[in-house]
């Protein structure tokens, strides 16, 4: 039954791809609509098959008469898929909901609506069989046709050549990454005997293939997930499609490839040895500083979210790093706790990114500004947006009571359980990673308290800015389901671990029995004594505490006097004495200065008489990512230098081509005989 | 094991050794001379307490000789001999800026780490009571020629392989519990020796390059005549 | 083993240590300010002095700069009440409160900073200059301080096998004389960072006039009359919080474990003594350094978290193993 909710689900997505064509021969509310409707049913059937198949733990498969006749399409539901179906839905009605106001934004421009819906329901097409997907064959299928869909989504505007050297890029990372993920498909089925996961999971691998397997697998689905080294087209691909699109990209996209990453090293791949677990701890913890490292110094509030995306990634891989790290060390208790607090990272992340980048949308749908340098003062013009996008910022920044504290507290509480390790190395390592997780935190607070203060609080730098107006309540209702789950996730986190409970029990055989043994209103990793978390009583404290300092201070008080703000004397301020974004992140661009590539200069113009007087200062800064200069650019100087070479074969010359044929013949026949 | 087991002696011990380590990322840190020559003798009188320490928990007394010579040389003569030599140089107050503070906090850290890798099968077949400290010495030494290849100036590199110097009489100690007394002597009197030979060079260094930057020593190639 | 305490008596008596928490810290305030005045050679202000302002401030008619927006009025009572929250979870008088089980160290850090969130925040509201120096000059000391908090509290909690401060006490109080390096070492980085994080020299000058100099003032340069109450007090509440942190981890003798009336008046006049004793050495630090160029607090940080590494280290290494 759960199994025909999860193809309803996919079939609704369908659905809304193929009736978003119709919009291009009428063009009125009901075509505009109609796709969304569709896909927020998919989204609900999505929900509604993975929160099933977790609650009760299931297990269901079928082989469907689809693909080739000899390889058909096997598909599973299980509580791993569910999970993450679930994840999907929640963002699918979200948009939902979001869609049909923002997408007018598009009706007026160059490119059909139609192809906006159709590949969007493709895009959701794609995710929702990756995660059905039993066997090696229709996961192919399925990936590069999220991939393919998702590149169309990416180039809608491709007027613009920066648009279109994204999608490039995007396309080009995404198949070397499914070409990775395929290879290690391919060891694994050469040692299980068909391409059904089936196989693959009763297959012995002798160590070396197996960490083989797993390197590729790493490699292609952390490609996918936006990991530092190869993250480069994330902050590229995401500013530039639209921004429901941009949420569904960083809020289930990237997840679907953490989804696969699980798949494949804990079921399929099984026996996970510690040093895995050690690189993806590192790996996980150097995207996790450099993410937020490159997040800090972005002015360009879409591409400073994706970056932020790459840190959150990263925080992730480093929950199953520690994961992998313990099951590796025969601890699968505490195993447990690592996979829990990834797993509950990916939701909130799913949530509480999707809430930014609708938000961001929404700012960009009023004011037309992506740059936070010319933003300011919205909280007075769009109220109800920047209540949101405050939710959203105070959850990212993992503060309590909101959901972004609970899966941090659980993956300190993870890197917390090093000393019953037996290596005292790797009792030494994973408290450093701890730390830097504390830092990478500390410094995502300081970026979004500078995304929030740039934009919507202080005054408006630019006129359109100024002249704003709130958005439209469908776009509202869509980012404020977002945060009200951003709170309940954040307040009610044993409920949630008692529903993700299933996921550890079916990959790794345990349950966390002490995770919720106290109840609903403690949150108690391993034991009582050891840590605990009340998030309810907090939230009650937070409140009461408000109510009662209102109370008692606003009697028999007088109304509050308004007056011009300090001004040292000098007169009335004006915008441009506000701080910048780029000001704000000066000190720690000046503290962590090798990280990026700074190219700042300052010209100052002086007046004609007398010569000492300042006319005007010019500033500009350029940041780029060093990746991109030591990485990307060799390698693609490397390819083109290859291809030059071997581009000399084309000689043009009708003689050179004959000698090719007849030299191919000679050798044909030579090998014939 | 359980610390609190332990005498109070053994865990002073533990405190004297973990500060030793500590006066080793406090030279790599500072960049004036004066301070560096200061760090370097607090080592060398940790050390001295480390020493006592052993021939009080071991009961072997002649470690305290080895101490007390500890003490004069390493934290009294030597420093003296090195101020003096800077005072004299008028290089006391000059300021060395270090590049990269933060990247030799984190190569200092992985040194740690390795030699604690590196020592751990010393460590599980020691029996002496010392054991847990012989991973610190080796970090000693280890940072000891981190300094002498970070830093460019010619005292700053003498004091780096004092410093190694110190580290091996530390290893020698927690690991045999000190060398016979004629090594110990004899080495005790190399390092004075190499002291005072450091001195003459000095100035002959600067006479012929003008500066005590050992990176500047490339001119006295050929090439550059 | 001690019986297991009447609920009711434990969040009675949970209440009153966190009402008298919230009571006394201003008294902190003001022997510290009698002390630095004493060792200036300046005649000082009562001791009762901080209360005095508080009520003063109270009774004010508050003016808001005209573009204050609904989060500049709200962010005194967020920030007031997280420091309230802080205070209830960390012991003072008695030990195994209930209170203590809401929250561990890790969340108590999640504390401090949604305050400063809200008051970094609060901060860029206006749209001037002053407010978003501070702002970011608070969030990046903030974050070079965060891996050294941590790394201390990560030593701290590998130690005592717990990050439950009720715990980490009572395994320090039963542990009996004994040295560790490690302790040491994250003593003395919880100092630095408790020096950083409540804005005292050399990191921040809480008595400058300077708008140039301020880190915390700048941010709150707008508010005026029971919002700058509410804000000062819970600056009060926050050096509180960190001494008494370091008071009763480092020498936790004299706390109450049982909640007889003997036991929590030896407990109240244990921890008077101690804040009395980090009171005056507060004082002659803060009077024998002076406050640094903001580009060297990095350094200043930067040492913290190279102290709090090696009691790490020196745990794994010395410490545990055969």
């Amino acid at each position: 039954m759960a199994l025909s909710i999860a193809y309803l689900a996919v079939i609704a997505a369908l659905a809304s791809a193929v009736i978003a064509l119709g919009s291009n021969f009428r063009r009125n509310d009901v075509t505009r609509t109609l796709p969304f409707l569709l896909l927020g049913a998919s989204g609900v059937a999505a929900v509604a098959a993975g929160g099933w198949a977790l609650l009760d733990n299931l297990k269901l498969t079928q082989q469907l008469a689809l693909g080739l006749p000899w390889m058909h399409w096997h598909l599973r539901l299980d509580a791993l898929s569910g999970f993450f179906f679930a994840v999907v839905g929640i963002l699918l009605v979200a948009v939902s909901f979001y869609g049909p106001a923002y997408v007018r934004e598009f009706e007026s421009s160059k490119q059909p609506l139609s192809v906006l819906g159709l590949f969007t329901g493709l895009f959701a097409t794609g995710m929702l069989l990756v995660l059905l997907a039993d066997d090696a064959f229709a996961f192919m299928v399925a990936w590069e046709l999220m991939s393919v869909s998702s590149y169309f989504l990416v180039t809608y505007q491709h007027q613009n050549a920066p648009n279109r050297r994204a999608g490039f890029l995007y396309l080009l990372m995404a198949h070397v990454g499914a070409l990775a993920i395929l290879l290690g498909f391919g060891v694994l089925a050469s040692f299980g005997g068909n391409f059904t996961f089936d196989a693959m999971r009763a297959a012995t691998l002798t160590p070396l293939w197996a960490s083989i397997a797993f390197a590729l697998a790493f490699f292609g689905f952390g490609m996918k997930a936006g990991l530092v080294p190869v993250h480069a087209w994330l902050p590229e691909a995401h500013p530039v499609a639209p921004s429901h699109i941009s949420a569904l990209m960083s809020g289930v996209m990237l997840k679907v490839a953490v989804y696969g990453f699980i798949r494949v090293t804990y079921d399929l791949v099984g026996d996970i040895q510690w040093q895995w677990g050690l690189a993806v701890l590192i790996v996980g913890t150097a995207s996790a500083l450099l993410g937020v490292l490159y997040t800090l110094m972005q002015s360009d509030l879409k591409r400073l979210l994706a970056y932020s995306s790459v840190e959150n990634i990263g925080i992730i891989f480093m929950g199953l790093g520690l994961s992998m790290i313990f099951l590796g060390t025969h601890h699968p208790v505490l195993g447990v706790i690592g996979l829990i607090a990834a797993l509950y990272h990916v939701l909130n992340h799913a949530v509480f990114k999707g809430l930014l980048f609708l938000g961001a949308g929404a700012v960009l749908y009023r004011t037309h500004e992506r740059d936070l340098e010319h933003l300011g003062g919205l909280i007075h013009r769009m109220p109800v947006t920047a209540a949101l996008f405050l939710v959203g910022c105070i959850s990212i920044s993992a503060l309590p009571p909101f959901n972004g504290f609970v899966s941090e507290w659980l993956t300190f509480q993870a890197a917390l359980q090093t000393p019953k390790l037996e290596s005292g190395v790797l009792r030494a390592i994973l408290p450093i990673a701890a730390a830097l997780l504390a830092l990478t935190g500390a410094l995502a607070a300081a970026a979004f308290v500078k995304v929030y203060g740039v934009a919507f609080l202080g005054k408006a730098r630019d006129r359109r800015a100024a002249h704003a107006r709130e958005v439209p309540a469908g776009m509202l209702i869509g980012m404020g389901m977002l945060a009200l789950l951003c709170l309940v996730l954040g307040i009610l986190p044993t409920t949630v671990i008692d529903v993700i409970d299933a996921v550890p029990q079916l990959l790794i055989g345990q349950a966390p029995p002490s995770l919720t043994a106290h109840g609903w209103l403690w949150l108690t990793p391993v034991s009582a004594d050891i840590a605990s978390y009340s998030a309810p009583l907090v939230l009650a404290a937070i409140v009461m505490t408000f109510f009662i300092g209102r109370l008692l201070l606003r009697r028999n008080a007088n109304p509050i006097r308004y007056s011009a703000p300090w001004d040292c004397g000098f007169g009335p301020l004006n915008s441009r004495m506000q701080y910048t974004a780029a000001a704000f992140a000066q000190p720690i661009r000046r503290v962590f200065g090798g990280v990026w590539k700074v190219q700042e200069q300052v010209e100052v113009a002086h007046a004609s008489a007398p010569a000492t007087l300042v006319s005007g200062v010019r500033h500009q800064l350029h940041i780029s990512d060093w990746s991109w200069i030591k990485l990307y650019e060799p390698i693609g100087s490397l390819v083109l230098t290859g291809a030059r070479h071997i581009g000399r074969l084309h000689s043009g010359h009708i003689r050179t081509y004959l000698m090719y044929t007849f030299g191919t013949l000679l050798l044909l026949l030579w090998i014939v005989t | 094991m359980n610390l609190a087991s332990l005498s109070l002696y053994h865990q002073a011990l533990l405190v004297a050794a973990a500060l030793v380590l500590f006066t080793s990322f406090m030279m790599l840190a500072t960049a004036r001379i004066r301070p560096l020559i200061f760090a370097f003798a607090w080592q060398g009188a940790l050390l001295a307490i480390v020493t006592a320490l052993v021939a009080l928990v071991s009961n072997h007394p002649h470690l305290y000789v080895s101490a007390l010579l500890t003490l004069g040389l390493k934290a009294l003569l030597i420093p003296w001999m090195l101020h003096r030599l800077s005072a004299r140089l008028n290089i006391l107050h000059e300021v060395e800026p270090i590049m990269h503070p933060s990247m030799m906090l984190v190569a200092g850290a992985m040194l740690v780490i390795f030699s604690y890798y590196v020592a751990t099968p010393i460590v599980h077949l020691s029996t002496l009571v010392t054991r847990n400290t012989i991973a610190v010495s080796m970090a000693v030494i280890l940072l000891g020629m981190l300094l002498m290849v970070s830093r460019s100036k010619a005292v700053a590199q003498v004091v780096g392989f004092m410093s190694i110097e110190n580290g091996l009489f530390f290893a020698a100690v927690v690991s045999t519990y000190g060398m016979p007394m004629i090594v110990e002597l004899g080495i005790a009197f190399d390092v004075l020796v190499a002291m005072v030979l450091f001195g003459v060079f000095f100035f002959q260094i600067r006479a012929s390059i003008d500066s005590l930057d050992v990176d500047r020593m490339n001119r006295l190639s050929e090439k550059n005549e | 083993m001690n019986p297991a305490p009447d609920p009711v008596l434990a969040w009675a008596l949970a209440l009153i240590q966190t009402l008298l928490f919230i009571a006394a810290a201003p008294l902190l305030a003001g022997w510290v300010k009698r002390i630095k005045c004493h060792m200036q050679n300046r005649a000082a202000p009562s001791l009762f002095q901080p209360y005095r302002d508080l009520s003063k401030l109270f009774r004010k008619d508050v003016v808001l700069a005209e573009n204050a927006s609904w989060l500049f009025r709200a962010a005194p009572y967020v920030v007031f009440g997280a420091f309230i929250l802080a205070a209830s979870v960390v012991p003072l008088v008695a030990a195994h409160l209930p209170t203590a089980a809401i929250a561990d160290v890790i969340v108590l850090v999640g504390f401090f900073a949604l305050a400063r969130f809200f008051l970094a925040l609060a901060g860029m509201d206006i749209g001037t200059a002053f407010g978003g120096m501070g702002s970011s000059r608070e969030m990046t000391i903030a974050s070079l301080a965060e891996p050294a908090m941590l790394m201390a509290v990560f030593t701290l909690a590998m130690i005592a096998s717990t990050t439950n401060l009720s715990v980490v006490i009572e395994h320090n109080l039963h542990a009996g004389l004994v040295l560790r390096p490690s302790l040491l070492f994250a003593l003395l980085a919880l100092a630095m960072v408790a020096v950083a994080e409540s804005g005292r020299i050399p990191v921040d000058n809480p008595a400058t006039h300077l708008e140039l100099t301020m880190v915390h003032e700048a941010m709150i340069l707008e508010y005026s009359a029971r919002h700058l109450a509410l804000i000062e007090w819970a600056s009060q509440i926050k050096l509180m919080i960190y001494a008494v942190l370091i008071a009763n981890i480092f020498w936790p003798w004299g706390i109450a474990e049982t909640f007889t009336a003997t036991a929590l008046a030896w407990g109240a006049v244990a921890i008077t003594a101690k804040l009395a004793l980090i009171g005056i050495f507060l004082v002659v630090w803060e009077t024998v350094m002076a406050k640094m160029r903001l580009f060297r607090v990095p350094q200043f940080l930067g040492f913290a978290f190279l102290l709090a590494l090696l009691g790490m280290l020196t745990h794994v290494i010395l410490e545990t193993g055969t």
